[in-house]
């Protein structure tokens, strides 16, 4: 009998911490929700920021986020599918090959910091980029490349290899089999992959501080000339983003208002990583289920 | 069609070879790229890091062990005292309380999804963990600094500020992907070995404990490693909750610096090329050596894990 008395023991244990760890996520997530969202209208959304009152909004740091965003994304979505490409198509199976995939591997483990203090000193100072949107979506680049490159990477080595040999059966090159036949059907996979990958970063600050920079000029939205110095679309212009302002904040503690801030800015934060999450797990099944016919993905 | 014309179409590359080449190139270049990024890394931040040791003549050993961190002044004997012990064993202390917490949660969670109720878990849990995953790390230092740090402060008095609640932060921060990683370590203990222990008359606790996760024990490990490479590296988040000062910490709930929060918090502060602008580069690159040590622990884990 005593080894059924530990069975139950032990069963409500395990029971218990998983009951924990989900109610770590529901506080969480309600605490930032109803803390937040009071503080959010639609003056704070697209309202200036200020720097010693209160009442100051994050309109430009919010538009900075998602230009950054796509900036990045712009640089590190035709790399990683390229680099993706070659390690699962082209590849020979040799040491060098093993070397590239340490260095990735090891390029993922870096600390975010490292990353940020990297492009502080090669793009900031050194190609004279100074604190910039451009290099800022450079080090986010180098933040975000090998995570993407495994995600495609493992998308395309999941397509089964009938149906690249189909493809050479029909006189395509390999070239052309991987461009027509396996992009396409590792897609739903490269694609929510991507999702993911634009969540990480659009919360990314520790990497942006010293290259981003932590603080936002004037911008002038009448005029989107990318030349014009106050455009918002001028790439060399410093840009403080939501997650830095948010850090910014609470740890300069200048503002009065410095914890509404956060809080409705880390709203606005979270919703928009799990509306990206959610928008990851949709896209992807939507379109697997449209390109394989399947209802739901295993 | 001439002879002369065959023949040349018969040599000159034909427009799919050309394409090939053309694919091959393009996907090569972009592999060339990323490890010329991985390299340059290294190069910049050695470079910059090992100029404290090489130009303005630091001892490895004192700064490794020094308890004083104030790069402007020289001690009694002129060398300028940039000890970053205090930051060492800031960082060591986090990263192994949080380990040590987070690993008893991220089994039994794993266990759970695993072999209690897969279907909960797929369901519930699995779900529960990618969002834990995605919410940003100055999301969890917001909510650390408004809700442990207080929290901290009254259970055990102290400013709040400390290791101890960095350590809090830090779990919540590292426990799903150390989660996931068990899941994927458990999953891979061959089914049989289960059934096998159930026919000797084994309740389920005594096919987890005495079994699985024995089998998996490598597999854990490294999620254990991998999650510990996680927290050192982490920066914002820890910085928000430490405290930010450069003392040997006393206690768990003194205040205290890690490496990434001295370096967010300096590197704006001091100019390019100076002692203490090289000495922060230094830290860097102990933040860039620490991951690799824990590449290759975990990797010796794998390969004992192997062969059994």
């Amino acid at each position: 009998m005593n080894a059924r008395k530990w069975d139950k023991v032990a069963t409500t244990i395990l029971y218990l911490i998983s009951i924990f760890i989900i109610f770590v996520l529901a506080f969480l997530l309600l605490y930032i929700l109803v803390s937040g969202l009071p503080n959010v209208s639609w003056h704070f959304i697209t309202g200036r920021s200020s720097s010693f009152q209160a009442g100051g909004g994050i309109g430009i740091q919010l538009f900075n986020s998602i230009y950054l965003l796509v900036l990045a994304m712009l640089i590190s979505v035709p790399l990683s599918v390229g680099a993706g490409i070659y390690l699962s198509e082209y590849a020979p199976k040799n040491w060098l090959t093993n070397l590239v995939r340490n260095a990735i591997e090891i390029l993922s483990s870096l600390p975010s910091v490292v990353v940020g203090l990297f492009g502080f000193l090669v793009f900031s100072i050194n190609m004279k980029f100074g604190f910039s949107i451009l290099s800022g979506a450079l080090a986010l680049t180098v933040f975000n490349l090998p995570l993407l490159t495994r995600k495609v990477e493992d998308s395309l080595q999941s397509i089964h290899y009938t149906q690249r040999e189909a493809g050479y059966a029909l006189g395509l090159s390999r070239w052309e089999t991987v461009i027509h036949v396996v992009v396409p059907a590792a897609l739903p996979g490269i694609i929510t992959g991507m999702i993911l990958g634009m969540g990480r970063i659009f919360g990314e600050a520790a990497a942006l501080i010293y290259t981003a920079g932590q603080s936002s000029p004037p911008l002038d939205f009448s005029n989107w000339n990318p030349l014009y110095i106050a455009s918002p679309l001028n790439p060399l212009r410093s840009a403080e983003t939501l997650a830095v302002h948010i850090w910014k904040i609470n740890s300069e503690g200048i503002i009065p208002d410095a914890t509404k801030v956060s809080a409705a800015s880390s709203a606005i934060l979270v919703l928009f990583v799990l509306l990206l999450n959610f928008a990851a797990r949709y896209v992807g099944n939507r379109l697997y289920g449209r390109l394989t016919g399947v209802k739901e993905r295993k | 069609m001439n002879n002369d014309e065959i023949r040349a179409s018969l040599l000159k590359r034909s427009r799919a070879s050309k394409n090939e080449l053309f694919g091959k190139i393009i996907s090569g270049l972009c592999i060339a790229i990323i490890v010329a990024v991985v390299v340059s890394i290294f190069y910049f931040v050695a470079s910059k890091g090992l100029a404290t040791f090489f130009h303005d003549k630091v001892n490895l050993w004192k700064f490794l062990t020094g308890t004083i961190w104030n790069p402007s002044t020289t001690d009694a004997q002129g060398h300028p005292q940039v000890g970053a012990l205090p930051m060492i064993i800031g960082s060591f202390a986090v990263t192994f309380l949080a380990a040590i917490v987070a690993t008893p949660f991220a089994i039994g969670a794993a266990v759970f999804m695993t072999e209690i109720s897969p279907r909960i878990g797929r369901k519930v849990l699995q779900p529960v963990i990618e969002l834990l995953v995605g919410i940003p790390s100055v999301v969890y230092g917001f909510i650390g600094l408004s809700v442990v740090v207080p929290f901290v402060r009254h259970t055990f008095g102290g400013s709040g500020f400390g290791i101890l609640s960095g350590t809090f932060v830090l779990f919540v921060m590292i426990l799903p992907t150390v989660t996931s990683m068990t899941v994927d370590a458990l999953n891979s203990v061959p089914r049989n070995y289960r059934e096998a222990s159930l026919a000797l008359g084994a309740t389920r606790w005594q096919t987890i404990y005495k079994v699985v996760l024995r089998a998996s024990v490598s597999g854990i490990i490294t999620a254990v490693v991998f999650g510990m490479s996680r927290a050192f590296g982490e920066a914002l988040a820890v910085q928000m909750v430490i405290g930010n000062a450069m003392l040997l910490p006393s206690n768990l709930i003194s205040p205290a610096s890690t490496l990434t929060s001295v370096l967010t918090m300096g590197m704006g502060n001091s100019v390019m090329g100076s002692l203490s602008n090289n000495a922060l580069w230094s830290l860097a690159l102990l933040l860039l050596i620490m991951p690799l040590i824990f590449n290759i622990i975990i990797r010796w884990i794998g390969k004992r894990g192997a062969m059994h």
